[in-house]
Order: C-alpha cells, then sequence, then structure tokens
C-alpha cells in the first residue's frame, strides 16, 4: 500500500535541529541589537535626523574617516600588489616569517596597536624623530590617522591577492613573453586586468575595515574635533553626554554605508567568480 | 564578505614550482620591489610590534613585573580570559550548527543566512557596543524591564560578554561554511547508508574532517575575543577592578601616562597575537597536508 | 532480495530526471543500469538506495516489502559510490569495521568478531596486507576494493554501485571489472550497477536496462539487447551503425536481408559495419553500389569507408584482413554492398 510522502524529508538528519539553533542564535545575538538600532533611529523625525547627521563637527569627522579610509585603502592597494607579488614569486631569506607577520594588524588587538603606533610616530618616537625635523607631524595629526588605518587593513589587500596569484597560470605570461611582449608590458596589460577584480575586493575590504575601526586611531589621532576625530569617536563622546538620538543617527548613517560596502564587496566577488569560471 | 581574506585554508595548496617565474622578472625590478616590501613591512608590521616591547621594559624587567601586581591589572586579565572562556565556545557551538545547516542542505535563503552571519564584520565596533546600549540602556527596549528586575546587563560583565559575543559571531562559521561544502556530503551519506545514526555520523565522520579548520576559527575567535576593545569599552563603563577588560585597562593606564606599566599589559596581548599568528601559520601547513 | 520499483518520478525543479521508470532486478542477479549521462540512472539508484526521495507515487520493495519510506540506514542496502567516500581519517580496517562498530549495543559484534569478519573481507578483496593505510595511500582501484569491502561488512540483501570504476583508467576498469563478476559469483548478491559504459555492462551482467533521458528503453540479456535492440537508441548506443534510406534500398534488389515482415513502410534500415558484406561490380547484380574512400588496416579488422554512388552518403564496414587481401581493394574502387542482419525504424525516430 503506497503511503503518502510528507513535506520533502531530507536524506542527513539534523537539519530542523541545526538550522533552529542558527537562526535562534543569529536572531537573539545579531539582529535584535541591530533593528533596535533602526527602529530608534525611526523615532527620529526626518528633520532631528538630519540635523544631528549633518552639523558640522559630524561633518568634519566624515570627511577625515571616509577620506583616510579610502587613501589607507589606495596605498594597501598598491603596496599590498608589491607585497603579495614579492611574498608568492620572489625568493627571500626569513620569507615565512614576513608573510606570517602580514596577519598581525589582524591578530594585534587595536588598542596595542593604537599605543605603538603614537609612541612610534610621536615627535621622539624612532620614525617620529626622523620625520620631526622636515616639519611633518605624524602624531596627533590626520597623518596619524592615516598611518594607523594604513595599518589596520595590511592583511586584507595581500591576503585577498596570494591565492589568486599562486594560482595564475603561467602560461598566460609565457603566451604574452612568446608573442614578443616584453615584461612590463605583459605585466600591465595581462597580469593586471586579470587582478582587477582581487584588487577591488582588497580594496573594499580594507576600506570597509578602516571605516569602522576606533582603537588603533583614538590614540594617535589626538582627537581634536573638527581636525582629527574620526566618526565612530564622536559616536562614543555623544553617549557618554547622553545624546542617544545623535549617537543613533551617526550610528545609522555608518551602518548604511557598511551595507552598501558589503552589497559592494559580493558583488565584486561574484565578478571575479564570474571571471574565473571557465 | 566570504572567507577570501582570513582563511587560506579551503584555498588549494600553491601550485609545484610556482616560484621559477622570478627568473621572468627583470632584476632591477625584482631589487626594486624586494627593498618595498622589506620597507613597507618592516616600517608597518616591525617597528610598532617592537616598540611594544621596547616600551615595556623601558624601566628594566623590574617596572615590567610590578605592572602585573596591581590588582585592578589582575582583574582585568581575569575579567578577559572569562569573557572569552565563554563567549568562544558558544560561537563555536553556533559556528558548526550553522555550517551543518548551510553546508550539507538546500534551502530557500540560503545566501541571505550567510551574509547576515557576516554582518558583524560590517559594523564597526563602536556600533556593536552602541546596538547593545540601544537595547539594554536607560532609554533601550528593555531598559526599565531590566532596571525594573534590579538585572545589570550594561555597564556589567553580562554586557561584556554579551558585546564580545557579537563581535567575534562569525568566525567560526566561516571557515567552517567553505571546508564542509568543499568536502561534500558524500562521506555522511555513506556512514548513514552503513546504518549510523545522526549524531553517530556527525562524531565519527564529519568531525575528524573539519578538525583544523574548527582549530581555525577558534584560534581567530579567541584573538578578536581577547583584544576587543571598541565594543567593549562602549559598554562596559570602565569601571576600574570591576568592568575592565585587558585592553581597556591599557587605555586607562595609559591615559594616566603610566606608559610602561601600559605597554607592559599591552605586551601580554602582542605576545598573544604572535601566539596567534604562529599557531595559524602551523594550522594552514597541516590541513595543506591532510 | 529482488527490488522492483514502480512508478518512479523524479523532478528537480523544472527538470525531469525520472518519468515513470519501473524495474525488476531480479534476486541474485548482476543488474545493469545502462545509459548516457543524464539518463537517470544515478537518480534512480540513489533513490533505491534511500540516498534520495522519489516523487509522491511511486513506490520501492525490496522482496515485496514496501522501503519507500524507510530511511537508507534501514534498508539494508550497500552503496558504493563513483568516488569511493572512503572516510579519509581513519584506516583501511576501521573504514571496513564502520558500519558494524555503529551499531547499537545489542546488535554489535565484540571487538574480536569485528576484527574477524574485517580480516576475512581484506582477503575477499585481496587487500589483506593494508588495514592500517590510510585512503590516500591506496591507488584508485584499492580505495573501489574498500569501499566496496566496506559496503559489504554490514550484510547488505542488495548491492548498489554507482559508476564504481569510472574514476579508473582503462586497464584498471577491465581487470577490476572481471573480478567484480567472479565476487558476485561468490557471493550471490542481488546487485545493480550504473555505467556509461556499454562494454561493461554487455561483458558482466545478469541482465541489462538501458536507459536514456528519464526513461527505460529496453530490458534484457546482453545478447538479447545487442541481437535485438528494441529503439535506435539501444542500437546505436550498443555500437557501431550505418543508416540506409529507401532509394538506397531500392537499387539493392536483393542484397538485402531482411527477416519477414520487419520492413517498416517508408523505414529506414540500421546495420552494423560488421554485417556489411563487399562484392566486387558487376553490371545487374544486387547490392549497394558504392565507391571505397578510405581503408584502416591498423587492427585486428580491416575498416572501411565507402560512399553510395546513389545518395552520396557514407557507409562504414568491417570485415577481416583475409577478407580484405582477397578483394584486393583500394580507394577508388566501384563496389556492391549487401547487408545481412538488419534493423528497421520508423524514420521518426532521431539519433
Amino acid at each position: 500500500m503506497a503511503v503518502a510522502f510528507k513535506s520533502p524529508r531530507r536524506v542527513l538528519p539534523g537539519f530542523g535541529l541545526s538550522l533552529g539553533f542558527t537562526l535562534l542564535y543569529l536572531g537573539l545575538i545579531v539582529l535584535l541589537p541591530l533593528s533596535a538600532t533602526v527602529v530608534k533611529t525611526l523615532g527620529l523625525t526626518w528633520g532631528q535626523f538630519w540635523h544631528e547627521a549633518t552639523s558640522l563637527r559630524v561633518l568634519a569627522s566624515y570627511r577625515l574617516s571616509f577620506g583616510a579610509s579610502v587613501l589607507a585603502a589606495g596605498i594597501n592597494t598598491v603596496f599590498g600588489l608589491i607585497v603579495a607579488w614579492v611574498l608568492v614569486r620572489y625568493p627571500l631569506p626569513g620569507k615565512r616569517i614576513f608573510d606570517a607577520l602580514v596577519d598581525l594588524p589582524f591578530a594585534l588587538p587595536t588598542a596595542v596597536a593604537g599605543i605603538a603606533l603614537t609612541a612610534v610616530y610621536a615627535p621622539h618616537g624612532w620614525i617620529g624623530r626622523w620625520l620631526a625635523p622636515l616639519g611633518i607631524q605624524a602624531a596627533f595629526s590626520r597623518l596619524g590617522v592615516l598611518i594607523a588605518l594604513t595599518f589596520i587593513g595590511l592583511p586584507f589587500v595581500v591576503r585577498t591577492l596570494q591565492p589568486v596569484l599562486e594560482n595564475l597560470e603561467p602560461e598566460l605570461e609565457e603566451a604574452a613573453a612568446s608573442l614578443g611582449a616584453n615584461r612590463l608590458r605583459t605585466l600591465r596589460r595581462v597580469i593586471l586586468p586579470e587582478l582587477l577584480p582581487t584588487l577591488l575586493t582588497g580594496f573594499a575590504l580594507a576600506f570597509a575595515r578602516a571605516l569602522g575601526e576606533y582603537g588603533s586611531v583614538v590614540f594617535i589621532s589626538g582627537n581634536m574635533p573638527m581636525r582629527t576625530e574620526i566618526t565612530p569617536l564622536l559616536i562614543i563622546t555623544k553617549l557618554e553626554q547622553y545624546d542617544y538620538a545623535g549617537a543613533t543617527a551617526l550610528a545609522v548613517v555608518m551602518l548604511a554605508v557598511s551595507f552598501c560596502v558589503l552589497l559592494v564587496i559580493n558583488l565584486l566577488q561574484k565578478w571575479s567568480n564570474w571571471r574565473n569560471r571557465i | 564578505m566570504a572567507g577570501a581574506v582570513i582563511s587560506r585554508l579551503a584555498s588549494s595548496a600553491p601550485r609545484a614550482g610556482a616560484t621559477p617565474r622570478a627568473v621572468t622578472d627583470p632584476a632591477w625590478l625584482r631589487y626594486a620591489l624586494l627593498a618595498v616590501t622589506v620597507i613597507f613591512l618592516g616600517v608597518f608590521l616591525v617597528v610598532p610590534l617592537a616598540a611594544v616591547f621596547t616600551e615595556a621594559l623601558r624601566r628594566g624587567p623590574g617596572a615590567y613585573f610590578s605592572a602585573f601586581a596591581s590588582d585592578e591589572t589582575r582583574a582585568a586579565i581575569k575579567l578577559t580570559l572569562l569573557t572569552a572562556a565563554i563567549a568562544v565556545p558558544l560561537n563555536l557551538v553556533f559556528g558548526v550548527a550553522a555550517s551543518w545547516a548551510i553546508a550539507k542542505f538546500q534551502f530557500w535563503g540560503k545566501s541571505l543566512l550567510t551574509t547576515l552571519i557576516d554582518l558583524p564584520f560590517a559594523v564597526s565596533p563602536v556600533i556593536s557596543g552602541l546596538v547593545y546600549v540601544l537595547l539594554f540602556g536607560a532609554q533601550g527596549w528593555f531598559g526599565p524591564w531590566l532596571d525594573a528586575h534590579d538585572i545589570h546587563l550594561l555597564f556589567a560583565v553580562p554586557g561584556i560578554v554579551l558585546a564580545t559575543i557579537f563581535v567575534t559571531f562569525p568566525f567560526v562559521a566561516r571557515e567552517l561554511i567553505p571546508l564542509m561544502e568543499a568536502q561534500g556530503n558524500d562521506e555522511e551519506l555513506a556512514a548513514l547508508t552503513l546504518g549510523a545514526g545522526g549524531w553517530q555520523t556527525f562524531w565519527r565522520v564529519t568531525l575528524p574532517n573539519i578538525k583544523w579548520g574548527l582549530f581555525y576559527g577558534v584560534i581567530l575567535c579567541n584573538a578578536r575575543a581577547m583584544g576587543e576593545f571598541g565594543a567593549v569599552s562602549v559598554v562596559s563603563g570602565h569601571i576600574r577592578g570591576e568592568t575592565n577588560t585587558i585592553p581597556l585597562q591599557v587605555e586607562i593606564l595609559y591615559n594616566e601616562y603610566n606608559f610602561v606599566a601600559a605597554f607592559a599589559v599591552a605586551s601580554l596581548l602582542a605576545l598573544l597575537a604572535l601566539a596567534t599568528i604562529v599557531l595559524k601559520a602551523i594550522v594552514e601547513r597541516k590541513a595543506h597536508e591532510a | 532480495m529482488s527490488v522492483e520499483v514502480t512508478g518512479i518520478s523524479k523532478t528537480f525543479g523544472a527538470y525531469a530526471a525520472l518519468e515513470d521508470v519501473s524495474l525488476h532486478a531480479k534476486s541474485g542477479r548482476l543488474t545493469a543500469l545502462l545509459g548516457p549521462s543524464g539518463s537517470g540512472k544515478t537518480t534512480l539508484l540513489r533513490i533505491i538506495a534511500g540516498l534520495d526521495q522519489a516523487d509522491a507515487g511511486g513506490r520501492i520493495l525490496f522482496h515485496g516489502h514496501d522501503v519507500t519510506n524507510v530511511p537508507a540506514g534501514q534498508r539494508k542496502v550497500g552503496f558504493v559510490f563513483q568516488h569511493y567516500a572512503l572516510f579519509r581519517h581513519m584506516t583501511v580496517f576501521e573504514n571496513i569495521a564502520f558500519g558494524l562498530k555503529v551499531r547499537r549495543r545489542r546488535d554489535r559484534p565484540s571487538r574480536e568478531e569485528i576484527a574477524e569478519r574485517v580480516h576475512k573481507l581484506l582477503q575477499l578483496v585481496q587487500l589483506d596486507g593494508f588495514p592500517n593505510r590510510y585512503p590516500a595511500q591506496l591507488s584508485g582501484g584499492q580505495r573501489q576494493r574498500v569501499a566496496l569491502a566496506r559496503a559489504l561488512a554490514v550484510e547488505p540483501e542488495v548491492l548498489l554501485l554507482d559508476e564504481p570504476f569510472g574514476a579508473l583508467d582503462a586497464k584498471v576498469r577491465k581487470e577490476l571489472r572481471r573480478w567484480l563478476r567472479r565476487l558476485h559469483d561468490e557471493v550471490h548478491l542481488t546487485t545493480i550497477f550504473v555505467t556509461h559504459d556499454q562494454e561493461e555492462a554487455l561483458e558482466i551482467a545478469d541482465e541489462v536496462v538501458i536507459m536514456n533521458q528519464a526513461r527505460v528503453e529496453q530490458v534484457g540479456t546482453p545478447q538479447e539487447v545487442y541481437d535485438h535492440p528494441a529503439t535506435p537508441f539501444v542500437y546505436q548506443f550498443l555500437g557501431n551503425v550505418n543508416v540506409f534510406r529507401e532509394q538506397s534500398l531500392a537499387l539493392a534488389g536483393n542484397g538485402i536481408y531482411f527477416r519477414p515482415g520487419s520492413l517498416v513502410a517508408g523505414g529506414l534500415v540500421y546495420v552494423r559495419p560488421h554485417d556489411v558484406e563487399i562484392v566486387p561490380h558487376e553490371p545487374g547484380a544486387d547490392g549497394i553500389p558504392a565507391i571505397v574512400r578510405h581503408v584502416h588496416t591498423a587492427g585486428p579488422q580491416a575498416r572501411l569507408t565507402l560512399e553510395q554512388v546513389q545518395t552520396r552518403e557514407p557507409v562504414d564496414a568491417e570485415i577481416s584482413r583475409a577478407e580484405l587481401d582477397q578483394l584486393g581493394l583500394q580507394p577508388n574502387d566501384l563496389v556492391l554492398l549487401r547487408l545481412r542482419q538488419t534493423r528497421s525504424f520508423r524514420p521518426d525516430y532521431a539519433i
């Protein structure tokens, strides 16, 4: 006697349990708090929101946070490409150590990075003392912010590029060489285009990371309002002054930007996979 | 932000014979790039790292070790260890559950779920703390209720633990998901046909296969849990001796101009970071050998 | 134990993998599911094993018992995967012992018994020197034998193999399939295996089930399906084929052999290359006029490519080297073709 089938029974067990727990945990830990933020913002009128999100001091912090993050991500893209190229392709004594060190900004707590960078770039610091006679003030300036954000984003480009470089087909370069292209031309016209999606992904990742960075920046920046105050710090300042509305408004702006960047990164990776689909 | 950045576990080992490419780059280019690399990495990585230890030992080993005698510092160390001891196992269990659901089954909304799991990575640490203030603070959703029941989550240990869980939430999951997807279902299905039950299959077949991914995820999760600064700073209230973790204690000492002590405590975290890097490299090597 | 499936359908979204398939694998026999990729044979095998579920309405019966809703672990099937699916972190011994170790306490044999059984199986599959090796240290053929031993360890009543030799190279494939047949003759377990290699199926199976595009095309012994193909698909899948149209036949006179009444009106005639007889051309004689285009003699038989004079369509013929020498054929010679053993099908069958 044929038994009627129930809804699709999955062959491997544990679907209900694992998905249920996953959704519960995700909901409680991530979605609930995030939605609280969004709902709180909805409590503001549009006018209030606009006022909070675009006051002069806030705008100055945007300029610094976004501007320095873009610049830092750009530096990391250029130098990260060089570092990745060298690590993958050139013999180098102590390469394994350098390679492992690339993870340092990722593993080192931001507060430690913050005080270390400040110590190094302060006027009497190891590097600061060379810059002071040149009139360059690294610590307690925007340059310091840039340095900290470059530090923090360093691994992102390098680590994104390394697997792609490792798997680059040598045949591409050999074909270009056999067709008469000299090395520089090959690099420029054959290899760089291949790496473009990955470079952009690395840039976006480093940018996203730098944007929200707090710990490593607040020590070296000096936190002067309108000059060296980054947005995350401004949020904390507002919180300490019980200006919840202001803090929330800023947080929502940052969240919105973060999600856009996340979206862009996902699209970039889809594009990259499509390019490599063969 | 899929696992492109952190995990090199799921990617294949480098092709054999990949290095000989060097001979095709002109020598001047090679030296130039090598120099740039060494200088760049030296300036940005080695110098700050060395500075931590140099500053910590500036007044000699005696001053260094006396930094840890302070009660506040010890309380901070204890709190950090406690936080990690709670956050890491919880996120481990979650990571395993999530990757089992995502990697072994097909269902609608799978990629949405994966993106949601990545959310804490996209959010600034300060905001990660802020969201809990908005949830549990005096003006938060649950604030009045908590007050009424005299439960203190914010500016107390539970808040710190929660914020830490939030920030380290995705680490284990995003290591395991690509790993389990790459490994496929065949071994588990084979175990089923041989009569194994669900838990037996998981313990005996799946778990040994993912052990390096698990270890890797735990290492990274732990490093972040112990080192988190921004999020914890928002929810902790900075109550000395009670709600300070090691990073917060470093900040306090630094702001008091007690530099040697600050760097001494920081050096603990720097050592942890170095240990993390070393373990990470070891696990990557083992995973590629397996 | 016999395996009977009726009315099995399976769709993945809009794609129909199986359409109303029925099958009866007799107890103790070695049955082959043969067909090209996409024919549905692996899907059917997995449904029989319980690794996939058919759409509503189908039934699976093991020796008369309805197991349609029984989970895979309780069907007492042994399944061998195409890529072995050995537990990579366990030794050969642990792999084979797995099914016995995971049994409930009261059903579980003692450690000594397990060890004894595993060693017997290792001997059966000729791997007794290898109990402590890991799968990564074995060759493809060895891994497959471990997979087989592992499936047999739990004493299944039905053995299912999914393209068991597909991932191996040609020589190993041949050796292993003959070994499988010998093993089957020893163990007499109802076995169903999936393959796309017609040589493999025809060589070792007791019964062949030919599948194409989600349906069963024909069922029969290897001899039956080869000599009496039911459809053009079966005909061309099992070997090379020439197709002749009506214009060619008109010229042939009595040069074509038909079983009485078998010529379908307006139909196409299918002939195997070795059933094409070549005779020197004589005006008025029976046969289809053709010109020799290529003669390939590297091999046990001589293979000729000819072109029909009337229709300019190519014909492949196989004759013995001795015959070739006797006829002394060269390119551009004019000959007559006579057809032995033909089948005829309606022209709306597409190849």
